[in-house]
């Protein structure tokens, strides 16, 4: 196992598209990395250089202490697990878990030795014998995570690899795959893991740290309590949490009482947080979670008023639609905490709670509630 | 035939009940147009079928019967044909020439599946410089008729001193010379998604493993077509043969056939057909051993995702 390393890492295509933008990232020994963000975010390219099956056009890539830019995808020490699982359709799952060993002219026994470990703790021994065609896409998603473990690789690298299952099938992958990354590091092999996924719960569930990226640029680098508590931009306020972070364009005034106006309406600002930011004073992105909102009675002191627009019945908790000056706050409330379900066009107030407001640079839409943290 | 009885809405109505004079004119009515659909498919197919079997029925006639009867079932069946057909009016038997067309037949597939198996992954598969410029030539030449190279090709093989040996009738394909099969694997080896290549890098395979033992088996039908083409147009081919080959003891079955028609005044039909029978079982051989192949890959190679 080894330390991984990007240093201005870049990506130029020959049309002179530049997909990476020379990104700084370190997967320390035994990590598990998620690499998240929206389509086109070169998360994948990313992914594809640390494999080697992407040229690099700037930077250099480390594994351990070597540097990796010029070296074959077979000799990186890398195993990767693709999003189609890629599995050799004219092989048996055993040949497909054992090609790479068998390339390499290991001895037969130890071949057969390493196929059945890996099959033991994937569970599919029974499937040895199958083609790819006659598994299903859990099976084949286990074949294709074998294949990958039976090298004994210094990093693992997956690609999107839950993305084709149903939500049942995947919800049990992800907690089969972290429990493996655990189990690996138990017996005194940690694995080295960099993890593709567009899917934040995927990434929020599974990752030692998330990188979050955004258009070949990297936003934000942290643990998921981090990464949800003090996003370090707005971009990553808004994709990390479900639903999505409210953010609206305000005005913060740190004059006398610290206090906040959106629209034509003013609260009061935490006073740790308005004497952090005493020397701000201006336009701001004013941003708080659905699930810090308080939904309270019309008229209530510090609060937005506004009018339901749709209220979401989900079960164990409903999502009010708040219109606010034509803006659309949403607000999630545990349904056993209401009396009576909102209607449509009913007027309520809604109390951020203080010390979970954020506020963003309007332009460099960098946390500026962050300053002096 | 339920099915016609489905579409109707009184049998909807009265399910249990045993079957009404409706029914029975309806499941009549089934039966006769199935019997109909039948037999025209089986007229159209025995009209295109008539020559084949007329031709393997003429192999067994004598040679005055075959214009006498249009029936294809010989009155007295006789090999005569066969045999004196066999030892031919040269030195040579016909085991001579289909041994000769074996040697230009085998060198010539083969090579035409490993030669353009190789072409077509490159251009598929990689970027080069001039990529786009070989590959429009490579279908240029798809594009130009036989006929127009002939003369600059037989010139090009008498000054190599390729005349009246089989060379210049398998070298050429061996090199991938015939663009239509690049072309044709090109286009399947598109449809392939390139993970499991790409996987096969990871895996640690090289350029030439990852074609051996992951692309090729993916390629299979599409080779499998390649080499079936191949083997039949140059069963088939007489223009080649013809033109490069001059010596009798190298005619391969195509040239031979036309042999016994050139030196006899009056001709053997019966032996020129039963040649022709001859020559064609192993087109039909190949097709009919090929075609289960063909079928068996297409569905093992299929990619599920």
């Amino acid at each position: 196992m080894a330390e991984l390393q990007l240093k201005s890492v870049e990506k130029t295509y020959g049309s002179g598209f530049k997909a990476v933008h020379g990104i700084d990232l370190t997967v320390q020994e035994g990590e598990f990395m998620v690499l998240v963000g929206p389509s086109g975010c070169a998360k994948s390219t990313t992914l594809r250089m640390i494999a080697g099956l992407e040229t690099i056009t700037g930077g250099e890539i480390r594994i351990g202490d070597r540097v990796v830019n010029d070296i074959v995808p077979g000799k990186r020490g890398i195993a990767m697990v693709f999003q189609n699982y890629a599995l050799y359709p004219h092989m048996k799952v055993k040949n497909n878990l054992s090609f790479g060993l068998r390339l390499k002219r290991r001895p037969k026994a130890e071949i057969h030795d390493a196929t059945q470990d890996v099959s033991k703790v994937l569970e599919i021994e029974e499937l040895l014998d199958r083609l790819p065609k006659q598994l299903s896409g859990g099976q084949a998603q286990r074949v294709a995570v074998g294949r990958a473990l039976i090298k004994h690789p210094e990093v693992f690298l997956f690609d999107e690899p839950l993305s084709n299952l149903d939500a049942k099938l995947r919800a049990y992958m992800r907690v089969r795959i972290t429990d493996l990354h655990k189990r690996l590091k138990a017996e005194g092999r940690p694995a080295t893991v960099v993890y593709v996924t567009h899917d934040q719960v995927e990434a929020m569930t599974m990752g030692d740290r998330i990188c979050v990226m955004r258009e070949g640029h990297i936003m934000q680098v942290a643990d998921p309590v981090t990464l949800y508590e003090r996003p370090a931009n707005a971009f990553v306020a808004g994709f990390i949490g479900m639903p999505e972070m409210n953010l609206v364009d305000a005005v913060l005034m740190t004059n006398q009482v610290p206090h906040i106006t959106i629209g034509d309406q003013t609260i009061r600002v935490d006073e740790g947080l308005g004497e952090r930011l005493s020397e701000t004073t201006g336009p701001v992105k004013f941003g708080i979670r659905p699930q810090h909102l308080e939904v309270c009675p019309p008229g209530t002191e510090n609060a937005l008023s506004g009018t339901v627009t749709t209220v979401e019945f989900l079960g164990h908790e409903i999502n009010l639609h708040i219109g606010i000056h034509g803006q659309i706050f949403v607000a999630v409330v545990p349904s056993d905490h209401l009396t009576a379900i909102p209607k449509r066009g009913d007027a309520v107030a809604l109390k951020p709670v203080g010390h979970r407001i954020h506020l963003f640079d309007r332009y460099s839409e960098q946390n500026i509630s962050l300053a002096g943290l | 035939m339920t099915a016609s009885f489905d579409l109707n809405p009184q049998k909807l109505l009265a399910t249990s009940e045993p079957a009404t004079a409706m029914e029975i004119k309806l499941r009549r009515r089934s039966r006769i147009s199935s019997a109909m659909r039948y037999s025209v498919l089986l007229i159209f197919g025995l009209i295109m079928l008539y020559p084949l079997i007329w031709l393997i029925g003429a192999s067994f006639k004598t040679n005055s019967e075959i214009f006498a009867s249009p029936s294809f079932w010989p009155k007295d069946p006789t090999l005569s044909g066969y045999i004196k057909g066999w030892e031919t009016s040269t030195p040579y038997t016909f085991g001579r020439f289909f041994w000769n067309t074996f040697l230009i037949i085998t060198p010539k597939v083969i090579g035409t599946a490993i030669s353009c198996t190789l072409v077509a992954y490159g251009f598929a598969r990689f970027d080069f410089p001039g990529k786009r410029i070989l590959f429009m030539t490579v279908i240029a030449t798809l594009l130009l008729p036989n006929v127009v190279t002939r003369i600059p090709q037989y010139l090009l093989f008498r000054d190599i001193g390729w005349l009246d040996s089989f060379l210049p009738l398998w070298v050429p394909s061996a090199v991938a010379g015939d663009a239509f099969f690049v072309f044709m694997l090109i286009q399947f080896l598109r449809a392939i998604p390139r993970d499991m290549e790409e996987a096969a890098r990871v895996d640690g395979a090289n350029t030439l493993q990852t074609l051996i033992y992951i692309v090729v088996p993916m390629l299979m039908p599409a080779i499998v077509s390649v080499c079936l083409f191949q083997f039949m147009w140059t069963m088939n081919d007489f223009l080649g043969p013809l033109i490069y080959l001059s010596s009798i003891d190298k005619y391969p079955v195509s040239l031979a056939l036309k042999l016994s028609i050139d030196t006899t005044e009056a001709f053997d039909w019966n032996q020129i057909l039963a040649m022709s029978v001859l020559a064609l079982a192993p087109s039909l051989t190949v097709f009919f051993i090929a075609q289960k192949y063909f079928i068996e890959g297409i569905s093992t190679g299929g990619v599920k995702g």
